[in-house]
């Protein structure tokens, strides 16, 4: 009853699919199992362990990444989906060391607590100041309600993702 | 009024957060080596059974299987606990939950150890459950551990209740009843166990109390303390849930990897994580207070039933806090309180954030509304009436010797939500589909351990040659920021920058034993120690300094990173040289801080003493719209009111009240962690629900800082304080908006509309599976439309 059919679980052997897909700006030729999901590609084929699991049913959006500029929880997309597209997790959000202004942002707002929300909600903010440079709070509160945190309480999260849209609006004045 | 600090009480950024916004952080699953193995376990089948036999040999056939191992392979003490040692590495003849493992395999992948978890065959002999605590104390019950239930029985007696009853005007008797609540930290557990070069174990993983893990490990695998090595990897949050259950996981899979000769690696899922973690003790809780026609309290009785669970757990030390605490703040010559922990089937129940504080503070603070109420005041009054000041004597007979800030964070919140004019007018509002009330709730608590132990710690200070600094401590951190306090308090006294300092997390070998980081001891245990390391390196620095510049030590500081002339403020050598220096001259760079707490005492027949060295003060003032055709509240405003002490990070003290209040709507409004016959009723997010950022008011923070002698820089704790008191603001403000008292939580919309929680009685949700297929209809928000 516990023990969820995952890609390992599965009894079936299912045949590989050869999928081409861009993370981080990186061009990748990967085999994927169908039933493989993009958070364990993510994390056991590519090493990228910065998208976290926290509950694979889609609830909790600690394994939110990008897919195509669009937030979407990672547990829930199969590998093969991503074929031909662009996935950005939130080691793809730094430029070297330089941070972007919503990282920076985390950091001076405290919106870090135990940390295994951030990525999760950062992707989740990229993805609403991508589409909406100058959100209110509302709309800033809708955007990372698919994403738990039980530390914050969200308040510095929500302070946090407010200046850094108005920090991206004035680098593009 | 500048501040005498630099550090001390500004906003800095955390010394962890870096890692934490780039993806580089590792917590405990993104740990892995070569030629791992996965270990597994085969939970219990039923909450109460007795194992007749288990056949292991088709797991073992199984290729890839490289053990499979019961309870007669743990080579030595096969029950662990902190203070009564009954929790069992694996069941051993009988399974008293749902949670408990009964067998372990270690593959070579996973989905070869869940298929050999499915070849273990288990003969049980069902035996009757019992999951209702109040059930479990008669006699004739199914008992869970030898002849009683009751293991727990704590006392207060102070004056002479039946005095005091008679001198009453009028009785006030409630029952109140509180429910299991889920940790609900976002990480679920996971370990990597990693056989010893020299013999033992060495185990990575989301281990909050890495000391008391690890003796359990020592004692259960029979390695002497040296040789098992616990590790803290980056904690993914815990409040008070990542103790016991990671004993256990930590047992387990140090096990696995010794017998196997091979690093194993055990996750859990988020089910697995919910079924086997403790929760916060439901609390039964029968009041009985007698009170004069102006509102003073002359007597109080006391009845608290708290459900142990399957295990004692923490629950002597949780009844114990609530014991202590159970007539709030607030004078009374006549009091008798019992508190009773009780044996039964359900999840086991320990440390969460409050630890044994938000059960009580929901039924005094209703009792103190139904107060107020009967002799015609209003909620502040009659608490301004009745509350502790300086020099008042407790329930546990403890004259408070230190600033007793209660009035003044009671009077500041109520000032800032404009309590009294809008408790009045939204009291006589005419009838509305919506109707608007705000409640209060206030608290003392009890710092640290207390009476309950030895309370002690340390940090290392270790200042690098190009003026870095490394710290350590075994206090952790598990998101809270108990690294950031510490590094505040560091910097403070070294005089310098906080980007200088790198925190290193918690490796049992490499730092000593501080006891357990609980009980919101952080900032005061572990920044007392930070403290005191860091004047030892200061000191050291100054010598170097005075041998260098011929200036008496006593006439040198450190300041903005810079080695000064006190009388002067004149630069004479940056830090780094400052440091380089220091070694050159052969010098030590390190310090050992170790602070020990003041002396406590408890007299358990009499139930009183010094229980607790120092306390804090809070209050809480909630304002929500009732929705009165469904039933459904929503918290619109908020004002956190606590007395810290002193402020150490302004950021992580805001943080610390933004979250506790978070948490404490949750525990007001949404959240129940519901087991029938023993088994639990959710078991994910989609049916067990936390407040997501929709369901979070806006909060205001009032700090009120009276900085106390037993604290670093005066500093005291928020940790819990922050979190104890937000749910029965909540139900008083619920009260003023609809005329409704719960005393039942959470207040879900069928107490609020109808005055009782409705039991759905089938099965539910993800665990409708048996349904035929066209009866079930999940729907759930997708955003990823373009799939």
């Amino acid at each position: 009853m516990l023990f969820r059919v995952t890609q390992e679980s599965c009894k079936q052997t299912m045949k590989k699919i050869t999928i081409q897909t861009s993370v981080n700006s990186r061009t990748h030729t990967l085999e994927a199992a169908p039933n493989q999901t993009l958070l364990d590609l993510l994390r056991d084929t590519l090493g990228l362990t910065g998208t976290k699991r926290g509950c694979e049913i889609g609830e909790c959006g600690a394994c939110t990444v990008l897919l195509d500029g669009v937030a979407v929880n990672s547990c829930l997309v199969l590998a093969p989906q991503i074929d031909g597209r662009q996935i950005t997790t939130v080691e793809g959000l730094a430029n070297g060391e330089n941070l972007s202004p919503l990282q920076k942002a985390f950091l001076d707002h405290e919106a870090v607590h135990c940390g295994f929300c951030t990525p999760g909600t950062l992707l989740s903010a990229k993805d609403l100041l991508d589409h909406n440079p100058s959100p209110t709070e509302h709309e800033i509160r809708v955007a990372i309600s698919g994403n738990l945190c039980r530390c914050t309480g969200y308040v510095q999260i929500v302070e946090a993702i407010d200046e850094a849209a108005q920090k991206m609006r004035e680098s593009n004045e | 009024m500048p501040s005498q600090y630099n550090i001390v009480g500004t906003k800095q950024r955390r010394v962890d957060a870096w890692g934490k916004v780039t993806g580089r952080a590792k917590f405990a699953e993104d740990y892995n080596v070569a030629h791992q193995l996965t270990g597994r376990v085969l939970r219990a089948a039923y909450p109460h059974a007795r194992i007749l036999r288990i056949d292991t040999s088709k797991a073992e056939r199984l290729p890839g299987v490289a053990a499979v191992l019961t309870a007669k392979d743990v080579p030595g003490s096969k029950v662990f606990g902190i203070v009564t040692q009954n929790q069992y590495v694996l069941a051993e003849d009988v399974t008293r939950y749902l949670g408990d493992g009964v067998a372990l395999v270690a593959a070579v992948s996973r989905k070869v150890a869940d298929e050999a978890l499915t070849l273990i065959k288990v003969d049980y002999e069902p035996l009757p459950i019992v999951s209702d605590p109040e059930e479990a104390m008669k006699p004739d019950a199914p008992k869970i551990h030898g002849e009683s239930n009751i293991f727990v029985h704590h006392k207060v007696r102070k004056g002479d209740i039946n005095s005091g009853f008679a001198q009453a005007d009028f009785v006030i008797e409630r029952r109140f009843k509180t429910q299991f609540v889920e940790h609900a930290y976002i990480e679920p557990e996971a370990v990597l166990a990693e056989p010893g070069e020299q013999g033992g174990v060495r185990i990575t993983g989301s281990i909050q109390n890495l000391f008391s893990s690890r003796r359990s490990v020592a004692a259960a695998l029979t390695i002497d303390l040296n040789k098992v090595q616990l590790i803290q990897s980056t904690l993914g949050g815990s409040f008070g849930g990542k103790d016991e259950v990671m004993t256990s996981m930590c047992c387990r899979a140090g096990l696995l990897a010794l017998v196997t000769g091979k690093p194993v690696k055990m996750v859990n899922t988020r089910e697995e994580s919910m079924l086997e973690s403790y929760k916060r003790h439901p609390y039964a809780l029968y009041y009985r207070w007698g009170a004069k026609n102006d509102g003073t309290i002359v007597a109080m009785e006391i009845r608290i039933i708290a459900d142990g669970g399957a295990y004692a757990s923490m629950s002597p030390f949780v009844t114990w806090r609530s014991v202590v605490q159970a007539t709030g703040p607030y004078h009374c010559e006549n009091v008798k309180t019992d508190v009773y922990a009780v044996y039964t089937n359900n999840n086991y129940t320990g440390a969460m954030r409050g630890f044994g504080s938000p059960q009580v503070n929901f039924a005094i603070e209703s009792m103190m509304d139904e107060l107020a109420e009967h002799v015609g005041k209003d909620p502040l009054e009659i608490r301004v009436q009745n509350c502790f000041t300086r020099g008042s004597v407790t329930a546990t007979g403890q004259k408070l010797d230190h600033t007793v800030s209660l009035k003044q964070v009671l009077n500041e919140a109520a000032a800032v939500a404009d309590f009294q004019k809008k408790w009045k007018a939204y009291r006589s509002a005419s009838p509305a589909p919506k109707k608007r009330g705000i409640g209060l709730a206030c608290s003392y608590r009890g710092v640290s351990l207390g009476a309950e132990g030895t309370d002690a710690a340390g940090v290392i200070v270790s200042v690098q040659t190009d003026g870095s600094v490394i710290l350590s401590s075994g206090v952790t951190d598990m998101g809270q920021g108990a690294q950031a306090q510490m590094s505040h308090i560091a910097a403070e006294v070294l005089g310098i920058t906080m980007d200088r300092i790198q925190f290193l997390n918690t490796n049992t070998s490499r730092v000593p034993d501080s006891g357990p980081t609980v009980a919101s001891r952080g900032t005061i245990m572990g920044g007392s120690a930070a403290k005191k390391g860091a004047e030892i390196v200061r000191a050291s620095l100054l010598d170097a300094g005075a041998e260098m510049t011929g200036v008496p030590a006593g006439d040198l500081s450190i300041k903005n990173d810079y080695l000064i002339k006190s009388t002067t403020g004149e630069r004479l050598a940056s830090f780094a040289e400052l440091a380089a220096e220091c070694f050159k001259q052969g010098r030590p760079l390190i310090g050992l801080g170790w602070h020990k707490s003041p002396k406590t005492s408890w007299d358990k027949e009499g139930g009183q003493g010094t229980a607790y060295f120092t306390f804090v003060y809070g209050t809480n003032i909630a304002e929500v719209e009732v929705d009165t055709e469904t039933g459904k509240t929503d918290v619109i405003d908020f004002v956190s009111a606590h007395e810290v002490g002193q402020t150490i990070s302004r950021g992580g003290v805001e943080g610390q009240i933004f979250g506790g209040v978070a948490m404490g709507v949750g525990y007001g409004l949404l959240e129940d962690f519901e087991i029938e016959d023993g088994t639990p009723k959710q078991l994910n997010f989609d049916e067990y629900l936390i407040p997501t950022s929709m369901d979070v008011p806006p909060i205001r923070t009032v700090l009120v800082e009276n900085a106390d002698p037993a604290g670093p820089f005066g500093a005291k704790s928020i940790g819990e304080p922050a979190n104890e008191i937000a749910a029965p603001a909540i139900v008083s403000a619920i009260f003023n908006a609809t005329g409704k008292r719960l005393t039942e939580i959470p207040a879900s919309l069928e107490r609020v509309l109808l005055g009782h929680a409705l039991n759905r009685g089938g099965p539910r949700g993800s665990l409708q599976k048996e349904l035929p297929e066209d009866t079930v209809c999940k729907i759930r928000p997708v955003r990823n439309e373009t799939l």
